[in-house]
């Protein structure tokens, strides 16, 4: 492997005054100061990533228990009872408890593990560290965010123990389910925890992505011009930038269905008869409100999921095939076109809500347009591969894990941005394949490649190699396996969020389909179990990194010490001098952004 | 017991591959960190095409086991639904055609390039023609699959022939009820506020005179074949959908604004018997949005005849009016009426609901 790195500190002699005013006071940290109250980026991101790995455990075993439901309808599980009491009278799962642990899991996965755990992981680590800073623009507040987050999290996980169970009205939460509880137990104090909880998270994100915003425009290092970023800042900016706008969005969505829960409003209500209740007062809201705003968020709460994995997922591919990454700039340009589309595709969740025609066939438009800028994206992957010189760390496997399920997913939005074709697909297990493999595991392969890659700057070892193998080609074969059947239990018109599907001539011939899914999704599982076990053993007892440098990487966060401190660089900040691609030029394997351009170096 | 085994073997599974890992990597370490990294590379780089190989074989495989349990496998059972699974075969194809050359491309690159002992790469940055190709190619195969996309979006979405049939569908926590307008062709008014599950499921607004030949049932919705049916659904409590899959149709049932839908039904539901060579074939309208615990449920079944059959069945029908106030019917005498309360037709088209 490489070996000692030329830091180019030394040559920088220009000093940094707007980063100057961090002082070196680790000697006076005390536990709390250094574990639990960190104002420093990089705790704050284990913060996330840790609290981030509960919430998948807690939100993949749900699904472990609803796929036993539906794998084995006809079965019971004493042990079950043992665990969940009245959820599991006979240890058999009950419909209420089916459609809340379908809820949590889709609330917890998209929110806590895919929105904080990743981009609030990587956002943290890597943005001070690539650009060039000492830390965020407010370390403070930046722990504000982790510490909501917190909060957020200790709320929805009270949820669950409440009498009439947590929110059961899907991760969606339409009104007026969501808004009677007289229509939905899950709907009684479940809902007032969920909405409580997911109004501390829109705060966190967004202390969050001002911060990131903030860090990145300003605090730059001296040469780190915008077009200099690696294609992760990059990533990050933009999802920080659609977090700002949407989720504000989601928030007033919220506040009026507070409103209307609890204060006699008729934002979202009219014209409702609850049985064993009857006529409710509410005349003149509308139902479709609520999804206007939901969905102006929930559009773009994808994109903010999946492009912080494109971005690193763009980084390791291009590092591990001691390549440049392909078209830097067009990877920029579709970047942002995916963020400016992200605002402008939200209806196409509602072509069966009886929108407007007219309305619908612009979004139908502006969705399939999305999948310009994707395309341009998946070529240029591939491109950074061909003749490249490739080495399969497991983080380089879940990259290009990531571009294969990224395609799979992405080629069937192409099928349900259509409305014509989305009339019939619309709520079946079709749209389920679809969103897990291009927003569920393909995010979630950009992630692992993320904690694979950065583990050795995040904690100065290595994670055990033999182990990220198993768990990738597991994780990859278990993926398309559960989802990839999926497609077929769509195109026969099998509904999403069905309990048992015995009673319907037209959906029951999947049973041993179901079976099956259900079977390899416990495997898959177990996997991620290995990669915690992994994890954790491995910060303790890993391998140690023995340079600066393990991967032989351009940018910046690999000049820092093995185990950098508050403030990252010891001495002045490195300038940079270059983009972060420089890989294979001119016969060098790698030049760091921080080498001066030479005299004789040729133009790219 | 059995469960302490079962947690006992998983936990010596993990433990077994976790020490064979730690072990690995020792000897990774021993034979020195090159020679052993470029050994599992040659492995994964290995695996890489046999994922692939293997991958594309199970694509195969599962089609070969599943495309006859889907919809797809025989005609649908609208006019409209046939425009669906042609617009669906076009996407089929084209996303299917990028599916294969994209997977086998970024399996067989990665193969292909894994590291070398010369290390040689190629610095090659950026093509605009390249790029450009590949923004125009795919600009102009979407374009084709909007145009017919868009083309079927509004003839679905748009106004039914004039001889459609108008039925009106309402979605309640767990079940469906139908109105037909009777003879009038129209519905009467109602009101949210005069529902009464007795007696009144609908709140009908009695006074409208427009209400009193419709008629309501519970259970089974009846079309005609090739006749264009307009739907006309709402909700009476939170937001239901009503799926017609075999149709290939769907549309939200939203408390307090109605949606409509239509279609054309091809097949008679005994027809469609035969077709899918299931003797216990039926059309069932399922609700595909969350509504509830009960939601997998709530099913309801249409059943397409001939137009002659449903003469008949509409013939036997009476009007809701009629049943609640029998005093009105002519056909009644007036003794008999006592013994008919009112609540006899809500009770009996009632279907069985799960415990909630």
């Amino acid at each position: 492997m490489s070996h000692e790195v030329e830091t180019h500190a030394a040559g920088v002699v220009t000093t940094h005054e707007e980063h100057g005013h961090h002082e070196h006071h680790e000697h006076h940290d005390t536990f709390i100061t250094k574990y639990v109250f960190s104002q420093d980026h990089k705790m704050i991101a284990k913060q996330f990533l840790i609290t981030g790995m509960f919430w998948a455990v807690l939100g993949g075993l749900m699904s472990v228990l609803f796929r036993l439901q539906l794998g084995y309808p006809d079965s019971t599980f004493p042990w079950l009872e043992t665990i969940l009491g009245k959820w599991a009278k006979g240890g058999h799962i009950t419909p209420e408890a089916y459609y809340a642990l379908v809820t949590t899991h889709g609330t917890v996965l998209v929110f806590f593990v895919l929105t904080a755990g990743l981009s609030g992981t990587f956002a943290n680590f890597l943005i001070p560290l690539q650009v060039g800073a000492r830390d965020m623009a407010s370390p403070f507040l930046n722990m504000l965010s982790y510490w909501f987050f917190f909060i957020a999290s200790i709320v929805m996980l009270s949820s669950l123990f409440v009498e009439t169970g947590p929110f059961s009205g899907g991760w969606t939460a339409y009104p007026p389910l969501s808004a009677l509880g007289d229509a939905s137990p899950g709907s009684k104090t479940g809902m007032d925890l969920w909405i409580i909880s997911m109004a501390l998270f829109v705060v966190s994100s967004l202390l969050g992505g001002l911060n990131y915003i903030a860090t990145i425009l300003n605090m730059r290092t001296k040469g780190m011009s915008m077009t200099r970023l690696p294609l992760t800042i990059w990533a990050l900016f933009f999802t920080a930038v659609l977090g700002v706008l949407s989720f504000p969005v989601l928030l007033s969505g919220f506040i009026l269905l507070i409103f209307d829960r609890n204060f006699g409003t008729s934002f979202y209500l009219s014209d409702i008869f609850v049985n064993g209740v009857g006529a409710l007062p509410n005349e003149g809201g509308s139902a479709i409100l609520f999804q206007h705003l939901f969905w102006f968020l929930g559009h773009p709460e994808v994109y903010i999921i999946l492009l912080p994995a494109m971005g690193m997922v763009s980084e390791i591919l291009s590092v591990n095939s001691r390549k440049p990454i392909f078209g830097y700039i067009a990877m920029i340009g579709s970047l942002f076109a995916i963020a400016i589309l992200a605002f402008l595709v939200w209806a196409h969740h509602m072509f069966v809500t009886g929108l407007n025609p007219l309305l619908g066939s612009i979004f139908v438009l502006l969705t399939l347009l999305i999948a310009v800028p994707s395309a341009i994206k998946v070529f240029n992957w591939i491109t950074t591969l061909w003749r490249g010189n490739i080495r399969f760390t497991p983080g380089m496997l879940f990259a290009i894990g990531f571009v294969s399920l990224f395609i799979s997913g992405g080629l069937t939005g192409i099928w349900l941005g259509n409305s014509a074709l989305d009339i019939h697909l619309h709520d079946t297990y079709f749209v389920i394949a679809h969103f897990h493999i291009v927003m569920g595991v393909a995010s979630m392969f950009g992630m692992f490649a993320g904690i694979y890659h950065w583990y050795p700057k995040m904690y100065g070892r290595f994670m055990n190699n033999t182990l990220g193998y198993m768990h990738f080609w597991i994780t990859i074969a278990g993926a398309y396996l559960i989802f990839w059947p999926m497609h077929y239990e769509g195109l026969a018109g099998m509904p999403r969020r069905y309990y048992d599907f015995s009673i319907w001539e037209s959906f029951k011939q999947f049973v041993e389909l179901n079976r099956f899914i259900s079977v390899v999704s416990m495997i898959v599982f177990g996997a991620q179990i290995l990669f915690l076990i992994n994890f954790f053993y491995s910060i303790f007892k890993g391998r140690k990194l023995t340079s600066q440098n393990p991967w032989g990487s351009n940018t910046l966060e690999w000049t820092t010490p093995v185990r950098p401190g508050h403030g990252n660089w010891p001495g002045e900040i490195p300038e940079v001098h270059r983009w972060a691609y420089d890989y294979g030029k001119d016969g060098k394997e790698f030049i760091q952004q921080t080498t001066p351009v030479g005299d004789d170096e040729s133009n790219h | 017991m059995s469960i302490l085994l079962t947690i006992a073997v998983i936990a010596l599974i993990f433990i077994v591959i976790f020490q064979i890992a730690k072990a690995s990597e020792y000897v990774t370490v021993l034979r020195g960190e090159g020679k052993g990294l470029r050994q599992s590379n040659k492995i994964n780089g290995a695996l890489m095409i046999a994922f692939l190989v293997l991958g594309l074989i199970g694509v195969w495989y599962c089609n070969d086991i599943y495309f006859g349990k889907t919809l797809l496998a025989h005609d649908a059972a609208s006019v409209e639904g046939a425009r669906v699974d042609t617009m669906m075969w076009y996407t089929i194809a084209v996303t299917g055609f990028v599916f294969i050359i994209t997977q086998v491309i970024l399996f067989f690159f990665a193969y292909k390039y894994q590291q070398n002992d010369e290390g040689k790469v190629y610095y090659f940055a950026h093509d605009n023609r390249l790029e450009f190709i590949w923004t125009i190619i795919p600009a102009i195969v979407l374009t084709f699959l909007v145009v017919i996309g868009l083309r079927n979006w509004f003839l679905f979405t748009g106004e039914p022939p004039k001889e459609a049939m108008v039925i009106e569908i309402t979605g309640k926590q767990f079940g469906w009820i139908y109105r037909y307008p009777g003879k009038d062709a129209a519905f009467g008014k109602k009101y949210f506020k005069n529902i009464d599950p007795a007696t009144n499921s609908l709140g009908i607004i009695w006074e409208d005179k427009l209400s009193h030949d419709d008629v309501i049932t519970e259970q089974t919705m009846y079309l005609v074949k090739g006749k264009p049916v307009k739907l006309v659904i709402g909700s009476r409590d939170v937001i239901h959908d009503v799926g017609l899959t075999h149709f290939r149709m769907k549309m939200d049932a939203v408390p307090g604004i109605p949606t409509t839908m239509w279609f054309t039904p091809k097949y008679t539901t005994k027809e469609m018997k035969e077709i899918t060579n299931n003797p216990n074939f039926v059309y069932e309208i399922s609700c595909d949005q969350m509504c509830g615990n009960g939601h997998y449920s709530m099913k309801g079944i249409i059943d397409v005849v001939e137009q002659e059959e449903f003469d008949m069945w509409m013939a036997k029908q009476k009007p809701q009016y009629l049943v609640n106030f029998p005093d009105k019917d002519p056909s009644i005498s007036p003794v008999a009426d006592s013994t008919k309360p009112v609540i006899g037709m809500a009770t009996a088209g009632k279907k069985e609901k799960t415990n909630m």
